[in-house]
């Protein structure tokens, strides 16, 4: 195994199992600010109790998303020096900026809104979730700023054969910063709608506190069914930036071999890139160019148009792209089928959806990492898209072996820490909301 | 061009007052895990220290992070050299923070595996308080690095004398500043057991620093040329005898300043002999300076005024955090 490859896997394990937890922390703040600002308003104690609840799974994830992104902010200069020194002047900004706007922000008042609930008022602990929301969030934009550069790089010159930047603004709200920014966010708030709502389909399941799980139910359901509705037109958007901006990776999450006017829209298919065709391919004639261009006849690229060594691979891309789309749907059909269900007033007793919701919570986490695997590896050959490729990006003096050590460990460790965290939210889940005398142990307060 | 190195002088300092921040804050709760063993005999009293830094340790933290980021923004080369070159060691650090990160909060509630949670706690504060001195160490010294700026060196070329003196340096100055933490925010038998082990860390602090004079004035003469770094000297002198006067009188809050200041006092000589080198090289015409390792002056301009718009408020914020958390522990609240 080569350096290039166990750099590349190194980076994709450690920011993959990294972005299991940042989403979650984006729909979970966000439900607890709802909640908060619930109690405000109707100063109803079961908005404080499930407020305790979700704020102590929030915390929970939140140390497993610290303990992962440690690593990334130093990821480029140990596996990607020659990355770091080619567009450091341009890279290097938008990390630092996150940790000055956002880590300080979440980090400070995590530690209000999970140790100091006793020590502040009550408004002062609704800011202090507020804060800790618009400290998530603000993080995400500055990291997808970041990741956005890569893909659709802008505002910089090279000079010396490194980047240089010439305009702050254009770098940094380059062509698909803000149509990924919200589709992020927006994959955040269904995965945290969707576990709050799993939460309290448990809760019902088994007869716990019906009126608080009721309650929790009902707010998460929102979140979860407009962002998912919401997603639909998001990543409409960026399908069509990416083919605007990145025709090769649109062609390679479509198989599309050829330019075509009138592309079709492949909806299943396996890939063949050998032979350039895909296999078993079931279309929607003139699909793609419709949703891309707004017009059946549009004009859309095929990967023939771009030398074979500038080409990205097809298969993950591919893979990645439909299986978001497919659990987009399902969430849309979900979110709908809820709301359907609330108005019937069967929501807390129709217990096939309840389970449902449990069993699906999975594909809010594989619908995350599908899109950002379809967005990553779409992107190849390239680090930085026609700027710098993946190849010349790496350590020259960071040995094989080095990376591969590290890499056990990493995956060891985390396997580690993901086991036990997945654990202790499962606890902290049984314990229920505001009965937690069930789940407290010996020692533990 | 004068508006361009002005930038580069502002970051270098920037970076290093990143860096102390980190050390000041950070600082004393990895002193605080590091000693958690030493210092807590019964269950009560590891939670009063835990409970000390549950809430803080994590912004703390941050402190270290951004100064990572601003070293990549600002001297982008400097921060590829270092953390490609020494590549296991940083590893190794990473290793221990990833465990460290969640080591309280499932000390608390994992109950089967409280005792591993807990030794990731008190390792994952032990190996970065230590490895950050060699870190720091080999880059004031001078290491080996090509033309190209690539380190060309390996991990033991990390394990020289000067190094290993600053780690140590660094450990018993961690050591020192967790104590008067501890004492700090603790009551009773604790507090002065964490008084007793302030006083023998700021003892040990005396002789690493001698040692690392010793060292500085062996593998560094040029160094001992500088006359900032000699009036900082001084400063952690005097803190350093200050601090046994303050603790002897029961002054834990003039303690834990006076460990501050002998800490800002390290930073002072560090930047004093460093300037205007990043990385000193083994070969003087290669080393990485502010200069050649720099940004452009757009991408230090922006990042000037991001600091200037975002640390104030960090500041302001962090204040009022600790003041919501103020006075001595108390084992029986929220949290862990």
């Amino acid at each position: 195994m080569d350096a290039i490859f166990l750099a590349r896997l190194q980076f994709g394990l450690t920011a993959g199992f990294h972005f299991l937890f940042p989403p979650t922390t984006l729909g979970l703040t966000l439900i607890i600010v709802v909640v908060e600002t619930l109690y405000r308003r109707t100063k109803n104690g079961i908005y404080k109790d499930l407020s305790v609840y979700l704020v102590k799974i929030l915390g929970t994830v939140f140390v497993l998303g610290v303990a992962t992104g440690v690593v990334l902010e130093f990821a480029f200069g140990n596996n990607w020096a020659a990355y770091s020194r080619t567009v450091g002047d341009i890279f290097g900004a938008p990390l630092a900026a996150e940790a000055v706007f956002s880590f300080f922000l979440e980090s400070v008042f995590l530690g209000i809104l999970v140790f100091g609930r006793n020590k502040v008022s009550a408004k002062a602990y609704r800011r202090s979730a507020i804060l800790v929301f618009l400290g998530a969030h603000l993080s995400a934009l500055w990291i997808i700023i970041a990741n956005s550069w890569m893909q659709t790089p802008a505002g910089f010159r090279m000079e010396g054969g490194r980047a240089v930047l010439d305009n702050f603004v254009k770098a940094a709200f380059n062509p698909s910063t803000v149509v990924r920014f919200v589709h992020t966010i927006l994959g955040g708030w269904i995965t945290g709608g969707l576990v709050a709502m799993a939460i309290a389909a448990w809760l019902m399941l088994k007869g716990r506190t019906a009126e608080k799980a009721a309650v929790l139910m009902r707010t998460s359901l929102v979140v979860f069914a407009a962002s998912a509705i919401l997603q639909l037109g998001s990543g409409h958007a960026h399908s069509i930036q990416v083919t605007r901006t990145q025709p090769e990776k649109m062609a390679a999450f479509e198989a599309l071999w050829k330019t075509m006017d009138g592309a079709p829209f492949t909806v299943f298919g396996i890939p063949d890139e050998k032979n350039e065709r895909t296999l078993l391919a079931v279309h929607v004639p003139k699909m793609l160019s419709m949703l891309v261009h707004f017009t059946p006849n549009g004009k859309v690229l095929g990967l023939n148009e771009f030398p074979k060594d500038e080409r990205p691979p097809v298969l993950l891309p591919f893979a990645g792209y439909h299986l978001m789309i497919l659990f987009g749907v399902l969430f849309i059909v979900m979110g709908l089928a809820g709301l359907w269900l609330r108005a019937k007033k069967k929501l807390e007793t129709c217990r096939g959806y309840l389970k449902l919701l449990i069993w699906t919570v999975p594909l809010a986490y594989l619908a995350n990492e599908t899109g950002w695997i379809a967005a990553e590896v779409g992107r190849q050959p390239w680090a930085v898209y026609k700027v710098l490729r993946t190849s010349e990006a790496v350590s020259a003096v960071v040995p094989a072996g080095n990376i591969l050590f590290s890499l056990v460990l990493f995956v060891a460790l985390y396997a580690l820490i993901g086991a036990a965290g997945v654990g202790i939210i499962f606890r902290t889940i049984r314990g229920g909301p505001g009965d937690v005398e069930v789940g407290v142990r010996k020692g533990e307060v | 061009m004068a508006a361009w190195d002005a930038l580069r002088n502002a970051w270098f300092l920037l970076i290093g007052v990143l860096l102390a921040g980190y050390s000041l804050l950070d600082g004393f709760d990895l002193g605080v895990g590091a000693l958690l063993p030493f210092l807590a005999r019964t269950e009560d009293e590891k939670r009063s220290l835990i409970a000390a830094v549950g809430p803080v340790w994590d912004g703390n933290e941050v402190w270290l992070l951004a100064g990572g980021g601003a070293l990549f923004a600002a001297f982008p080369l400097a921060y590829a050299t270092v953390f490609s070159g020494f590549y296991l060691a940083l590893m190794l650090v990473l290793f221990a923070l990833i465990l460290r990160a969640v080591s309280l909060e499932f000390r608390a509630h994992d109950a089967a595996r409280k005792g591993l949670w807990e030794a990731a706690f008190v390792g994952g504060s032990v190996v970065p308080a230590l490895l950050f001195g060699v870190a720091l160490g080999n880059v004031v010294v001078g290491v080996p690095i090509d033309a190209a700026g690539e380190f060309t060196g390996s991990f033991f070329t990390l394990l020289r004398p000067l190094p290993l003196v600053f780690g140590l340096l660094g450990l018993s100055a961690f050591l020192m500043h967790g104590a008067a933490y501890a004492a700090l925010k603790t009551s009773g038998e604790l507090r002065e057991r964490a008084r007793r082990t302030a006083r023998a860390m700021a003892v040990a602090f005396g002789v690493a620093f001698v040692l690392s004079f010793v060292m500085v004035w062996n593998y560094l003469p040029a160094a001992l040329g500088k006359i900032v770094a000699w009036i900082f000297a001084a400063v952690v002198c005097l803190a350093l005898v200050l601090f046994f006067a303050a603790l002897k009188k029961g002054r834990d809050g003039r303690t834990f300043a006076l460990s501050s200041a002998a800490f800002l006092g390290l930073w002072g000589i560090v930047g004093a002999i460093q300037y205007p080198n990043l990385v000193r090289a083994s070969d003087p015409a290669l080393s990485l300076t502010i200069k050649n390792a720099s940004s452009s002056a757009l991408t230090l301009k922006v990042m000037f005024l991001i600091a200037l718009v975002g640390m104030p408020l960090v500041i302001g914020y962090t204040i009022y955090a600790y003041r919501v958390f103020k006075g001595k522990g108390d084992a029986g609240g929220a949290g862990y």
